[in-house]
């Protein structure tokens, strides 16, 4: 516990894990990888997309990836595929389709 | 210097918690266990404590708060009984795997049904798996000391654990007895005045509690909780011995009264040992071999020390106030049965169901008990599993 920053792998013994399953340090869920989860994949069209961003907005996994006001694409190792962004894009940029 | 006063079994433990001054305690009231809340928001309401008191609308909710006021980093109380403690069953596991020490009064109370609201050990039986260290007391005296002592051993470094404090309904809570207590300054120093929490959620450092832990993890996490159980006998006779210097009474594991030669034992839990003491000084009189073993500790439970305080005895009856209708024996029996287990075999070892519901246990009772031992010593035909004092 004297170590904030520590690393729990699937190899963490007993004796080297926290009690209760504290987490003592933030920010850690982007090492938890969620995105095998998924079984509906959002598919993105470049062509189609105009930047609204709403995606972003209502993304529940931060799994929108954005640079300088303009969507870049997915962040596959966090989307569990809930498929709320492709529900609400008006322009038919965002495709959901099923996991292979 | 510690006063002699007369208090019943609740209002010692209301006291006690007053002078542990505890930073959050959170409480529904239910019988026999109303008074020690009732007692305390008094004290809360008067001013004589600090404390957070937060009514809640159920058991449930009460342990919730707890356990969000223990996570906090908060010295946290509650006390319940029977259906109570039953509603607050899924929050008992939640405190105890988050490894958050709280001290929760159980004035043990029967579980439904039919309703009924006296004493027996149906509710604090019911929850022995659920990760709390159990301590159990005969009387006021051994209320309001394990309560002083609970603070202790929960918050100790290696422990972290959740700890109940049991006695039984009305007969321990509210009948009035004569108990020695500490001086309000003594307790400070014994508990301390701030519990020491190795982490918590308020403070400088931002830490995430209750994750979800999947496959890979939880077992490690369950591991590393039966560590601290087991830490927790070494804690308890420590806190014992120190408890010991401050007033002068000692406590263990268990009790052993009248144990060196005895052919017979009895073992007990609670309010039942006073009588069974009773019975026992009758039959030493007229030189009779008995003894009796009174349990304080059932979570961790002792298991080597009892096999060794039995391992001279001839026979042993297990007092069950409770049945887990397993039809084959009582909580208590199946535990000490199996810590006798390849330590000390070749015992007759019974049990015998008692007192359910508050059925009076009289000192006839357990006189038929101690003769039923010796019966089966004489002709080793004997029944393991017997309800004693019921209409037949």
């Amino acid at each position: 516990m004297n170590n904030r920053k520590m690393n729990i792998t699937p190899n963490t013994t007993w004796r080297e894990t926290t009690p209760g399953g504290v987490v003592i340090d933030a920010g850690n869920a982007e090492d938890f990888k969620t995105g095998d989860w998924r079984a509906m994949r959002p598919v993105w069209h470049e062509e189609k997309c105009k930047h609204c961003l709403l995606c972003w907005v209502v993304c529940p996994d931060n799994s929108i990836l954005v640079e300088n006001g303009k969507l870049t694409g997915f962040d596959y190792d966090h989307c569990k595929g809930c498929g709320v962004c492709t529900k609400q894009c008006k322009f038919g940029a965002l495709d959901f389709v099923p996991e292979e | 210097m510690a006063k002699r006063v007369s208090l019943s079994g609740n209002e010692a433990v209301a006291y006690g918690m007053k002078q542990i001054n505890p930073d959050v305690v959170a409480a529904f009231p239910i019988t026999p266990s109303t008074e020690v809340p009732q007692y305390f928001s008094q004290f809360v309401a008067n001013g004589e404590v600090d404390t957070e008191f937060v009514p809640v609308e159920s058991e449930h909710s009460a342990m919730s708060a707890c356990i969000g006021a223990a996570a906090a980093g908060g010295r946290v109380m509650t006390a319940t009984a029977s259906a109570g403690l039953a509603l607050m069953w899924e929050m008992l596991y939640v405190g105890a795997s988050m490894r958050l020490p709280m001290v929760l009064a159980v004035t043990n109370r029967a579980l439904s049904g039919p309703i009924n609201i006296h004493n027996d050990h149906s509710d604090t039986m019911g929850a022995r798996d659920s990760g709390w260290i159990q301590l159990y007391g005969e009387s006021a005296q051994e209320a309001y000391d394990n309560l002083m002592q609970a603070i202790r051993i929960g918050e100790h470094k290696d422990v972290q654990l959740p700890v109940m404090v049991c006695y039984d309904g009305f007969i321990t809570s509210h009948a009035v007895e004569n108990l020695e207590m500490l001086d309000d300054e003594d307790v400070k120093k014994f508990v301390g005045v701030k519990r020491e929490a190795p982490f918590a959620l308020l403070g400088q450092d931002p830490i995430s509690m209750g994750p979800l832990d999947l496959p890979n993890h939880y077992f490690e996490h369950k591991r590393l909780q039966a560590e601290a159980m087991k830490n927790a006998k070494k804690v308890i006779l420590e806190v014992a011995a120190e408890y010991e210097k401050l007033t002068g009474r000692k406590y263990s594991f268990f009790e052993e009264y009248k144990m060196e030669d005895a052919e017979a034992a009895i073992v007990v839990i609670n309010s039942t040992a006073g009588t069974a003491k009773f019975v026992v000084d009758n039959l030493r009189a007229q030189g009779k071999k008995v003894g009796l073993i009174k349990i304080r500790v059932f979570r961790p439970f002792p298991a080597e020390e009892i096999a060794e305080a039995l391992k001279n005895v001839k026979a042993v009856a297990v007092m069950d106030k409770a049945d887990s209708f397993s039809a084959a024996g009582g909580p208590l029996f199946t535990e000490i049965r199996s810590a006798m287990y390849g330590k000390v075999d070749g015992k007759i070892i019974t049990n015998y169901i008692y007192g359910l519901g508050g059925r009076d246990v009289r000192s006839e009772n357990i006189e038929q008990v101690y003769s039923d031992l010796f019966k089966a010593i004489e002709t080793g035909k004997y029944e393991i599993y017997n309800y004693l004092g019921v209409r037949e």
